[in-house]
């Protein structure tokens, strides 16, 4: 354990404090706004300084640094306490990039790393589909030769982003006779292909914020072969890489949002009286300062084997399990201190936080089943964690 | 920098595992639940052999002067095999306070403790919560009253003994005096006991030692989280291996999704347990501000898990972890007594949000 500030970790810390302080995230930073010019601005800004895409190489985009644990804890904490979001949250840059580090070809990573990681160009993730959830290997998206293409035909569901993304790293099905999970094929398809149609698709949130989903429809959708990733029916495997680093990065920032319903807590009165001086509300909200305190830790060990290239083991599984949850139960808290008016919603009159704890708590409850729900997350530790049994198929009739 | 255990850190707790399998046998503790009291002084003269005694003891008096961090692991590996023992009072809460306090008598018990020749035992329960009108005072000079729950008291050679927030005792364990009543919890790994005192005079006294005190409180809260957390470890192994092991319906249980999901569970709470335990130990000899609301929220929260795996790793078990021939009870036990030794969750959550001024 070696967690020492020596004088270089004041000196980063300092600076770091000092960029926040005098830099401001541009207004439309979002998503929504397209290919924003601010957008791009304000990422350059952060890799020119090292804050974003640290320890990508220099070659692909990135600032080159070694990787350092203590560095990432302090960016984070200052970055969270600022309030400024450090680089930017999208499937590209946390799902597609450590993907292309790990099995792209020279030329994919030197094309695509960093557009993606400037926010040139924003992905989405082409994995599920209606008939495919938790069984997503038995995806049914159809690619067949044609020359030097592929030509794509079928249905994804679920895919963030769609209508505002320029390319979607896709799941298909490129050798329908190998065995389910050894005919799926990674490919990098340009969403203004002919032959995409994307439909909104409506959620429980009542889709505020940028939590939108859709559905993409895929008619004869020609990609170059080259567009491959990794080799053809190996998709399977390089999904799973992917996978690994969605289920890594839904490490939220638990500790600043304990931190917030703190504050709600201190500021929200019932019958004249603080929530925090409440003894009951107070005792869950300990109770859930010890979980998040213990995700904060458990980010920091699982960190330190990441920058060690070493394999946290059970320990990683857990991860996406436990921080969903997390999430979920710090906003119900919240909702119950704010009490009767804990389901104002939409810009409603007393409405607190502009509907945030509402919005996290659903947002939270789509985070515990998406990526991969926690039954199967369960099913995942249980089997690759500690060594049990897949449960057998059933017997043929 | 990194957030893990050292190499030299790895290898302790190997060491003391290895140690822990082939001299205290699950054979050996039911033999030692027999006695009056289950702490052993052979087991305690192997583990002073061993160095374990004299972890945080000072080189100068024979110890190895180690964190509590490595302290925590010995405790954790102690929990893990339920081996009874005075670790948590003689080898980490008394050194705490005897280092803190000086002196030549605190240096020669130090010594005496890492050469494993003395034991002591704590009595602290009365600083966070008196029943039965417990309590001790000092009047010109001699104390009188009872101390409950006191840690590993029975045989020991001296009693280190909170009087209040600020006195600190120093009593022989064959004091006039002073008498010792074993109370037999359902943990049958571990040693408590009422003090009762009628005019004892002490051997030393700490005034003004509230840090002191607290320093001590801290470091058994967080030891005895570690003890807790090996005792879980060691129930989720038991529960996997014999979910791999028993047939029922043609199958292994294991391969059962109710049985598999219930095991995930418990490793989903354990293992981020264990990334807080860490903090909190290290932060004990590194981030001392830091250490008072960890220890509070560490020993909270490993007992509140740690109901829940006794309980989920039994139900894996079925009838036979009902038993008292499978021997799950012992960790089952071990958890459910260490719940309120050093202050219950209840009132440990209370302390760590006035900690932070969290209060009304």
């Amino acid at each position: 354990m070696d967690l020492e500030f020596d004088v270089r970790y004041d000196e980063f810390r300092k600076e770091v404090r000092d960029f926040v302080a005098n830099h401001r995230p541009p207004q439309n930073f979002g998503l929504s706004d397209g290919n924003s010019a601010d957008r791009v601005a304000w990422l350059k800004l952060q890799i020119e300084h090292g804050y974003w895409a640290r320890t990508i190489p220099k070659e692909y985009g990135g600032y080159g640094a070694e990787p350092d644990l203590l560095e990432t804890v302090i960016m984070d904490e200052e970055f969270n306490k600022a309030g400024v979001t450090r680089g930017m949250m999208a499937q590209g840059p946390s799902m597609l990039v450590p993907t292309l580090l790990s099995h792209g070809t020279e030329e994919q990573k030197k094309k695509w790393i960093g557009p993606t990681l400037r926010g040139e160009v924003i992905w989405c993730q082409g994995y599920s589909e209606p008939g495919s959830g938790s069984d997503l290997a038995s995806l049914q998206t159809r690619a067949t030769e044609d020359g030097d293409d592929f030509i794509i035909n079928g249905q994804k569901i679920w895919t963030s982003t769609a209508d505002k993304a320029h390319m979607c790293f896709i799941l298909v099905r490129t050798e329908p006779d190998a065995k389910k999970h050894e005919g799926i094929s990674y490919i990098l398809m340009p969403m203004d292909t002919p032959g995409i149609e994307v439909q909104p698709l409506r959620t429980m949130s009542g889709d505020i914020g940028e939590n939108s989903f859709n559905q993409v429809f895929l008619t004869d959708v020609r990609v170059p072969k080259a567009n491959v990733v990794g080799k053809r029916g190996e998709g399977w495997k390089i999904a799973n890489t992917t996978l690994k680093h969605e289920r890594s990065s839904l490490n939220a920032n638990a500790e600043g949002t304990l931190m917030r319903l703190a504050r709600l807590m201190n500021d929200e009165k019932v019958n004249g009286v603080r929530a925090m001086a409440s003894p009951v509300y107070r005792d869950r909200l300990m109770k859930l300062q010890a979980r998040a305190l213990s995700m904060k830790f458990h980010g920091m060990r699982m960190l330190t084997c990441t920058l060690k290239g070493e394999s946290p083991g059970v320990a990683g599984l857990i991860v996406k399990l436990q921080n969903c949850q997390l999430n979920f139960d710090m906003a119900a808290l919240a909702i119950d201190v704010m009490g009767e008016l804990g389901a104002l919603y939409d810009h409603s009159k007393y409405e607190r936080e502009r509907g945030f704890w509402q919005a996290h708590s659903i947002f939270s409850l789509g985070l515990i089943i998406g990526g991969g729900t926690a039954q199967i997350q369960k099913n995942i530790i249980a089997e690759r964690g500690l060594g049990m049994p897949r449960e057998p198929k059933p017997a043929q009739a | 920098m990194d957030f893990g255990l050292s190499e030299d850190q790895l290898l302790l707790e190997k060491t003391v595992r290895t140690f822990l399998a082939d001299r205290v046998s699950i054979e050996r503790v039911r033999e030692l639940r027999e006695k009056d009291c289950p702490n052993d002084r052979s087991i305690w003269s192997d583990m002073a052999e061993l160095g374990l005694t004299g972890v945080l003891v000072p080189e100068a008096q024979g110890g190895s002067e180690l964190g509590l961090l490595d302290a925590a692991l010995i405790a954790q590996s102690l929990g893990h095999a339920v081996t009874p023992s005075p670790f948590l009072a003689s080898a980490v809460m008394a050194p705490i306070a005897l280092l803190a306090s000086g002196g030549s008598k605190a240096s020669q018990w130090l010594g005496g403790i890492a050469s494993g020749d003395l034991v002591f035992g704590v009595a602290v329960t009365e600083l966070f919560s008196v029943r039965e009108n417990a309590g001790v005072e000092r009047r010109e000079g001699k104390l009188h009253g009872k101390a409950m729950m006191s840690i590993d008291a029975c045989g020991a050679d001296f009693l280190l003994v909170a009087v209040d927030a600020e006195t600190l005792c120093v009593v022989r364990g064959d004091a006039a005096g002073l008498a010792i009543t074993r109370l037999k919890t359902i943990d049958a790994t571990r040693c408590t006991a009422e003090l009762v005192f009628e005019g004892v005079t002490p051997e030393a006294v700490f005034e003004h030692a509230g840090a002191t005190i607290a320093r001590m409180l801290d470091a058994g809260r967080i030891a005895l989280a570690a003890d807790v957390l090996g005792a879980c470890e060691s129930m989720i192994e038991q529960a996997v291996a014999y979910s791999l092991q028993r047939t029922q319906f043609d199958r292994v249980i294991g391969s059962f999704q109710a049985v598999k999901h219930m095991c995930s569970e418990m490793i989903a709470e354990l293992e981020p347990a264990r990334s807080l335990l860490w903090y909190a130990a290290h932060s004990f000899d590194a981030q001392p501000d830091e250490a008072p609301l960890m220890a509070c929220h560490v020993l909270a929260h490993l007992s509140e898990i740690g109901r829940e795996i006794a309980s989920v790793a039994t139900q894996v078990h079925g009838g036979i972890g009902w038993t008292d021939e499978q021997n799950l009870h012992f960790w089952f036990k071990r958890i459910g007594n260490a719940r309120h030794l050093l202050g219950g969750p209840e009132y440990l959550r209370d302390r760590a949000a006035e900690l932070q001024g969290f209060s009304g």
